[in-house]
């Protein structure tokens, strides 16, 4: 993928609940590749490419991102915000944010007695630069929402950004609807509403009855200095995901993505994720119960401004994902 | 409706126990000469069936209390509490069992509490429900294991626009409802009394496979945090300051169709309304639009002062606006433009 089609997937707003605009981005670059693209109720977005088979596979990536939204605007001006999705109010404070409507804001918090380190979200306060509650009404009201001001920032074989976390999947399956061959039903689908609860990926599971399910996340590292102890890096390879919060995924579905890796030559990591759910939990539990797995791209410092990656683990997770679509058997769980 | 919310909100309905409110409003739709039906759990369906889309208007009507855990040797019963704060039932009346068997929850007076006792608050396993029995036999003549607890407040006109009880979470919600079901609506309208909404939205998550809407609304008490001490965002609702219209809660984010389509109901029909200004707590919201397929909630609220305790307060004109402005959305029919 290109560098910029890749920025403008990670750095489009979208925060949850609000995927409208991201939504449009992805349906604009996977409609030349899909027999049908459509959106559901909810709002996720569904590309369905046909196979032969009769199967049907449904792969998930979400498409929104946390953020903030506005509970109240006081006499001055200022926003005051909750967290939309797992947002680390000590990590917000000293960053930038921006409106779906482009209004640019500063994130800081009440200076009294206590460090950043002990501030909580209703310590926290948005500076959109307005000098009265008229003048910031004019830019933003109660209820929107908004995102850390993307930085897109390639490093190396690395690469940084505030929205990694989902929308470097999103560029995967963008990627993979461009180069998969598979003689299945194939729904590539870009959720909805993940970072508060998986909210999206059971109601579009529910209306599509896959055969399987495979999602698309990233995932914990244990190689940072003191970090937790996991066994995942970066640059060693997507992860095929063994369990996290909210799924323990069958043994035969991690098999059969392991052998599709080993196959095709393709470098994978197993992961263990003690804290975090992913869509894989609202797939497997959908109706009667569906095969579900989960291809992770390993990501240091999730759910913050500078989450980061290895941009070799996402190419790798590309083909790993394209070598599973390839497969003719399906696991059963 | 204010006679109506007078009534539903004397009833005593604790989660799981809801019969008495059931049977009130099976009576009011009977009069109204609504067919209704009731699930294996408890939920109370009407279906007015209509073309066009399918909407579900809910309200739940369970509240918080508590339950029977045991007797005591000496006749006092232990009892375990849901959404309750134990510095809330102290000293309380209240009443057990389908017998109504009156009962005091007490507490150690302040002459006999050390320095310690005094500042520390007590925890509900450190309370009983005292009914006057001489010893456990005595008790278990009146009262037994698994009979609810409920708070005993009446109703009561505080001012001039303000209701005292006990349940306005969510009796509001039910009296709305029932008002709503006078008029008729171009849809194909499912009205749902939920059961054991505040142990978990556990009657709607069983409801919504039944009316299987496209569009949901969900009417509700909540929170009203406009006290001295609390600041403009700590507030949630202001009472008084009309319905409040959802964006966000711990279950759902609205969708901004939703959200929009809402204030400008409001504002097209001259209806005062807020924001609900937080972004915790939950509604049956939460489990209807995530179920099946997906669906499109909205929510609309009467920010209730005080809310699960004894007494809490609502503003008359917000019920009364609250119920306008769902009644003006489902009158408008835009539903498609929420879809």
């Amino acid at each position: 993928m290109d560098t910029k089609t890749l920025e403008t997937i990670l750095t489009t707003y979208g925060p949850t609940g609000h995927e409208d605009r991201i939504s449009s981005v992805l349906r604009d670059l996977v409609a030349p590749y899909a027999d049908e693209v459509y959106n559901d109720k909810l709002g996720n977005l569904i590309a369905l490419k046909r196979g032969v088979s009769g199967k049907k596979i449904m792969l998930s990536a979400h498409m929104d991102q946390i953020g903030l939204v506005v509970v109240a605007i006081d006499e001055k001006g200022f926003l005051r915000v909750a967290n939309v999705g797992g947002v680390n109010a000590p990590l917000s404070a000293g960053h930038q944010v921006v409106f779906e409507n482009g209004t640019r804001g500063a994130v800081y918090f009440e200076r009294n007695e206590k460090g950043v380190g002990e501030v909580k979200m209703n310590n926290l306060f948005v500076d959109i630069g307005a000098e009265s509650r008229e003048e910031a009404e004019k830019l933003v009201n109660v209820g929107d929402m908004c995102v850390f001001a993307g930085r897109f920032a390639l490093m190396g074989n690395r690469l940084s950004c505030s929205t990694l976390d989902d929308r470097i999947c999103c560029a995967a399956l963008v990627e993979a609807i461009q180069k998969a061959r598979s003689e299945h039903d194939v729904y590539y689908v870009f959720t909805v509403q993940e970072e508060v609860g998986l909210r999206g990926a059971g109601t579009a599971a529910y209306a599509i009855e896959p055969d399987l399910g495979i999602s698309l996340d990233v995932t914990g590292t244990g190689d940072v200095p003191e970090a937790l102890p996991m066994a995942v890096e970066l640059g060693k390879g997507p992860t095929v995901k063994v369990m996290d919060s909210s799924v323990i995924v069958p043994p035969a579905v991690r098999r059969f993505m392991e052998n599709a890796a080993a196959e095709a030559g393709i470098p994978f990591q197993r992961e263990v994720l003690r804290g975090g759910g992913t869509d894989t939990g609202a797939v497997q539990r959908t109706r009667g119960g569906v095969p579900a797995g989960c291809i992770s791209i390993g990501t240091r410092y999730i759910h913050s401004p500078v989450e980061t990656c290895d941009m070799r683990d996402y190419e790798n997770a590309v083909k790993l994902l394209c070598a599973c679509l390839e497969r003719k058997e399906l696991p059963i769980a | 409706m204010l006679g109506r919310l007078e009534q539903l909100t004397n009833i005593y309905g604790v989660s799981g126990d809801e019969g008495r409110v059931r049977k009130y409003l099976k009576g009011a739709l009977d009069d109204m000469g609504l067919a209704h039906k009731t699930d294996a759990m408890g939920n109370l369906i009407v279906h007015k069936a209509g073309k066009g889309r399918r909407v579900m208007v809910c309200a739940h009507m369970d509240e918080v209390g508590m339950i029977v855990r045991g007797v005591l040797e000496n006749g006092l019963l232990a009892y375990e509490a849901a959404g309750l704060d134990p510095r809330v039932v102290i000293s309380k009346r209240v009443a057990v069992g389908r017998d109504d068997v009156p009962g005091v929850i007490g507490a150690k007076a302040i002459h006999l509490q050390n320095r310690e006792e005094f500042k520390r608050a007590l925890a509900h396993d450190e309370l009983y429900v005292d009914i006057g029995a001489k010893d456990r036999a005595d008790a278990l003549k009146y009262v037994k294991p698994g009979d609810r607890i409920c708070f005993t407040t009446k109703f009561e006109r505080l001012g001039e626009d303000i209701v005292k009880a006990k349940a306005l979470d969510d009796r509001v919600g039910c009296a709305i409802l029932l008002e709503l079901l006078k008029n008729d609506y171009e849809c194909d309208l499912w009205a749902v009394f939920t059961v054991q909404e505040e142990l978990g939205l556990r009657g709607a998550k069983a409801a919504v496979w039944t009316a299987a809407p496209d569009v949901a609304l969900v009417l509700e008490g909540t929170t009203a945090n406009d006290m001295p001490k609390a600041k403009e965002h700590e507030y949630v609702t202001r009472m008084g300051h009309g319905p409040a219209v959802t964006f966000m809660d711990g279950g759902t984010v609205a969708r901004p169709r939703m959200f929009k389509a809402l204030q400008q109901t409001a504002k097209e029909a001259g209806i005062p309304y807020q924001f609900r200004q937080g972004s915790r707590g939950g509604t049956d919201g939460g489990a209807i639009n995530k179920a099946l397929d997906g669906c499109v909630v909205g929510g609309i609220s009467v920010g209730c002062r005080y809310i699960h305790s004894p007494a809490s307060l609502a503003s008359v004109s917000d019920i009364q606006n609250a119920y306008l402005l769902a009644h003006a959305f489902l009158q408008t029919k835009k539903f498609d433009e929420v879809l």
